[in-house]
């Protein structure tokens, strides 16, 4: 499949800081694509890049194979969202949607017309007389898409496009842009910091941080296999194991956990050796915390002490540590009411905390976060 | 994006301030340097190097040190220094008012009444006061009819005059950086102060001043710097007597024909300025505060 | 007002007190000089009934009216230079990377802080050293030098509102730089640009210190009109001088006002 947007080793350095450091991205055509991280990890600044607003300081970038790395804004098939918006506050509906037209090539003729229908896509007919500030927060947002898209652009840039709205509007407008994306067929590139809204809207999703990227993959690939510490710690998982690799038999490696347990795990990295010491984390609602020891032979088990319980209507989250005072997070979704089956765990006594082999993940490098 | 051309935008600016100011400047001090012809402009300097080693260069400012020019200085000084005493004195609660107390409804047009004689012209606003005070003034009219006094009061062309009208006309330029501070002092600390037991005159002096002493500050400068050039206010309201420094650098430029006199006059008087802007710049920086000149 | 630090009922009283005394104290004098311009006494102080007369006695004074156009005149001129010449300092120091930004800050911070009398005094000194006549023009000079710098002020504090999204968002929709300033920059800081040139304006016109140095024979300004008039005495001719002046100041610092909080406020909406 033809690529939309690629970012072939982009490194932008203010002053003496490398706000984005050797990034490599590819981007296909019609894709949803989240840039995911902490403020501060750059990728605001890669999507400015992609915009032409920043120039790279080294790197390519290249929108449906033409190198657009030198070529101002408005010369590439991009056009931005931002964050606030930036609507021209004196001009109206109609006007901010018109303003990029003026500078296209072809006359004045087709404008009403293609005005009008950026804003019947974006649900904003009749409201063209209007000005910036007579409008919801959600009206903006889709003046501003309504303005970017009435350019045809090939890419649509979106800063943070939930960030500005409420919290009720979110996953309405989720849905919708979903739908706007599906209907036009382009690719749209997203920042945003918020996970929920990087799974849940995107195809694919870059994490970042400091600059660099630490993974790529789908939504379900970076929830539930994340590469790095810093990708699990992000997407919500707590509890990281250190172990030796025991023995490698038959795609099965054998873990050893220091208090001498040990873990069938299966699929493990390739590159794997016996003897090296490497770490693993557990997603919290893949844990469980136990009384008893479970009878399956299967289950991965450590014997903990229950510091905590935190019940959260819809799950409870156990705090417990490990035998060398490791802390461990599980959370448990209260499939039965907890006042009609309480739990036997009591802070400071003893349990077992158990998951399926299957469930661990090995993580590779870059894991000091 | 467009970088190279913007100093372009600035070449106007450098060059009407530059060839207008800081030339005019430069030219005062070397003027200052120098000694009055016999009749008026500029005498001839016959041998440099003697005049340099022998000191005459300053004579203009060591005159200016001594006897009566030195009684003016000091006199301008103290006046200057009880003009911004008495603004904030008066003001502080004034701005105080306005800031935290004044309904929201007529904020805008109490904080107008006070922003109108800021920009008004200083020469009616100090007319307006030889109106009232002059012998058969309103305010003698007043004090005969209710019996207070049985003869007309000498106000006019004394030193009280001349306070009131120094009073009268700084007033806006301490009240209005005054209330700016007030205003954006965030109230849940001084409810956070009432909290942890502190009475309201200890939470004034204990969170109020400390938070507002930039607009404090600010106001200091604005008032000060204004007041001890002035010669407006003494000129009009003030006697024979009550020369200040702002007069008497006028007059050198104007009557006394000593052009070389009052350029060193007026750079002491600047000297002074700076000095204090020095220290306001010192103490906002330190602050961390955007300096609000 | 509320809440638990309501200041005690008494000292609340004391303050508003003080207050409404101080805003008489700002407003009466004036007030005062304004009202006995209609008096139709002479003796002034004493109020003898209702005339428009001092003001008819105005429009025939040749000597005056040639002071009020000559301040028009200066006031105007110094309006368009010092406008023009501080908007376009403001957008270029809005860029940090812009060359001797630091030094042109500190360059325009002197003129506002520094007595008028020094500024005066040094501007004479100048014309002298270059043999130049005291004139309108010398007169309009000064005031664009003490007037820039309010512009820019002004200005600047417009431009700092503005948010930098929207310059992008028009280069990103294909203005370029021209463009963008006269459709997006110019439109938006417009409010603050005539705000300050109502400013200049006022500034211009009411200046007395620094135009008593540097006005020659034949370009009396109004102010210095009426310094002289006030020096040989109170008149009600003065009166009626003064309360146009201070008309006309009101209604420029007003509009000036308006037009600040206008921009300001359309800026918080968006």
């Amino acid at each position: 499949m033809p690529l939309s947007v690629e970012i072939r080793r982009v490194t932008k350095r203010f002053s003496d800081v490398a706000a984005v450091n050797e990034v490599s991205l590819d981007i296909r055509r019609g894709e949803l694509f989240a840039l995911l991280g902490p403020s501060g990890c750059g990728k605001t600044t890669l999507l400015r890049m992609v915009g032409g607003l920043e120039t790279p300081s080294a790197g390519t970038i290249h929108i449906e194979g033409i190198d657009v790395t030198e070529v101002p804004p408005h010369l590439r098939p991009a056009h931005m969202v931002f964050q606030q918006y930036a609507l021209f506050p004196h001009l109206t509906v109609a006007d901010n949607v018109a303003f990029g037209l003026r500078y296209k090539n072809g006359g004045r003729a087709g404008w009403s017309t293609k005005v009008k229908e950026a804003l019947d896509l974006v649900r904003l007919a009749g409201m063209e007389k209007r000005l910036p500030h007579q409008l919801s927060g959600g009206q903006r947002q889709r003046v501003a898409l309504a303005r970017a898209l009435v350019l045809e652009p090939k890419v649509l840039l979106l800063d943070e496009p939930l960030a500005a709205l409420d919290p009720q509007l979110r996953e309405e407008v989720q849905v919708e842009l979903k739908h706007l994306q599906r209907t036009l067929g382009i690719s749209f590139l997203f920042v945003t910091h918020d996970r929920e809204e990087a799974l849940g809207m995107s195809d694919r999703v870059a994490v970042m941080r400091h600059g660099r990227v630490e993974q790529v993959g789908t939504p379900a690939e970076i929830f539930e296999r994340p590469a790095t510490r810093f990708t699990a710690e992000f997407l919500g998982a707590t509890s990281f194991f250190t172990a030796e690799v025991a023995s490698l038999v038959d795609g099965v490696a054998t873990l050893r956990l220091p208090a001498g347990l040990d873990l069938q795990v299966p699929r493990p990295d390739a590159s794997l050796r016996p003897g090296d010491r490497i770490d693993f984390v557990v997603r919290p609602e893949k844990l469980r915390v136990r009384v008893e020891r479970p009878a399956e032979a299967e289950m991965a088990v450590v014997p903990v002490t229950v510091e905590e319980s935190i019940y959260q209507g819809m799950g409870t989250t156990w705090i417990v540590r490990g035998p060398a005072g490791e802390r461990f997070v599980a959370w448990e979704q209260n499939a039965a009411s907890v006042l009609d089956e309480p739990s036997a765990l009591r802070p400071g006594g003893a349990a077992f905390l158990c998951w399926h082999p299957r469930h661990t993940v090995v993580l590779g490098g870059g894991g000091d976060a | 994006m467009r970088r190279r051309g913007t100093w372009l935008l600035l070449l106007p600016t450098w060059l009407v301030l530059g060839m207008f100011f800081l030339v005019p400047l430069v030219l005062t001090l070397v003027l200052s340097l120098r000694q009055r012809g016999v009749y008026g402009g500029v005498a001839p300097i016959p041998d440099l190097g003697a005049y340099v080693t022998s000191g005459s260069f300053l004579g203009n400012y060591a005159r200016s040190f001594a006897g009566i020019y030195a009684g003016i200085g000091w006199r301008s000084l103290w006046m200057a220094v009880l003009t911004t005493a008495l603004t904030l004195a008066i003001g502080y609660p004034v701005a105080y008012a306005l800031a935290l107390r004044a309904p929201r409804r007529w904020k805008d047009l109490l904080l107008g009444l006070v922003v109108v004689p800021f920009w008004t012209s200083f020469l009616i606003r100090t007319y307006a006061w030889m109106f009232l005070l002059r012998t058969e003034g309103l305010v003698n009219r007043l004090l005969l009819g209710t019996g207070a006094v049985d003869r007309p009061l000498e106000i006019l062309y004394t030193e009280l005059a001349v306070m009131i009208g120094l009073v009268y006309g700084e007033l806006p330029f301490m009240i209005l950086p005054l209330y700016a501070s007030l205003e954006k002092l965030d109230r849940t600390l001084l409810e956070a102060a009432a909290d942890l037991g502190a009475g309201r005159v200890s939470s004034f002096w204990r969170v109020t001043v400390p938070l507002t002493a930039p607009g404090i500050a600010a106001g200091i400068v604005l008032v000060f710097i204004p007041s001890l050039g002035q010669f407006v206010v003494s000129d009009l309201l003030g006697g024979a007597r009550s020369m200040l420094l702002g007069n008497l650098i006028q007059n050198q430029f104007a009557v006394a024909r000593n052009q070389p006199f009052g350029a060193a006059l007026a750079f002491e008087l600047m000297a002074a300025v700076l000095l204090l802007l020095l220290a306001y710049a010192f103490y906002m920086k330190r602050k961390g505060e955007e300096v609000l000149l | 007002m509320n809440g638990p630090v309501s200041a005690g009922r008494w000292s609340r009283r004391v303050l508003a007190v003080h207050t409404a005394f101080i805003y008489l104290f700002l407003w009466v004098p004036i007030g005062v000089l304004a009202v006995f311009s209609f008096n139709t006494g002479r003796q002034t102080a004493v109020w003898r009934g209702f005339t428009l007369d001092w003001y008819h006695r105005l429009l025939a004074n040749e000597a005056l009216l040639a002071a009020v156009r000559n301040s028009l005149l200066v006031a105007a001129l110094t309006t368009l230079l010092a406008t023009v010449i501080g908007t376009l300092a403001a957008l270029a120091l809005r860029r940090p990377e812009t060359p001797g930004r630091g030094g042109t800050l500190a360059l325009l911070l002197l003129p506002m802080v520094i007595p008028e009398v020094v500024l005066g005094a040094a501007l004479l000194t100048l014309f002298g050293a270059l043999g130049l006549r005291l004139s309108l023009t010398t007169v309009v000079i000064a005031h664009v030098v003490f007037s820039v710098s309010y512009v820019t002020l002004v200005v600047r504090a417009r431009l700092a509102g503005l948010d930098p999204a929207l310059e992008e968002a028009a280069r990103d929709l294909g203005a370029g730089p021209f463009e963008t300033f006269r459709r997006v920059t110019l439109p938006l800081i417009f409010p603050g640009v005539a705000a300050s040139a109502l400013l200049v304006f006022t500034l211009s016109i009411d200046d007395y210190v620094v135009t008593s140095f540097v006005a020659g024979v034949g370009s009396t300004t109004l102010p210095l009109h009426v310094y002289s008039m006030l020096r040989v005495g109170v008149t009600p001719e003065v009166n009626a001088v003064s309360t146009l002046l201070l008309a006309g100041t009101i209604v420029l610092i007003v509009a000036a006002q308006r037009l600040m909080r206008v921009s300001s406020s359309e800026g918080d909406r968006t």
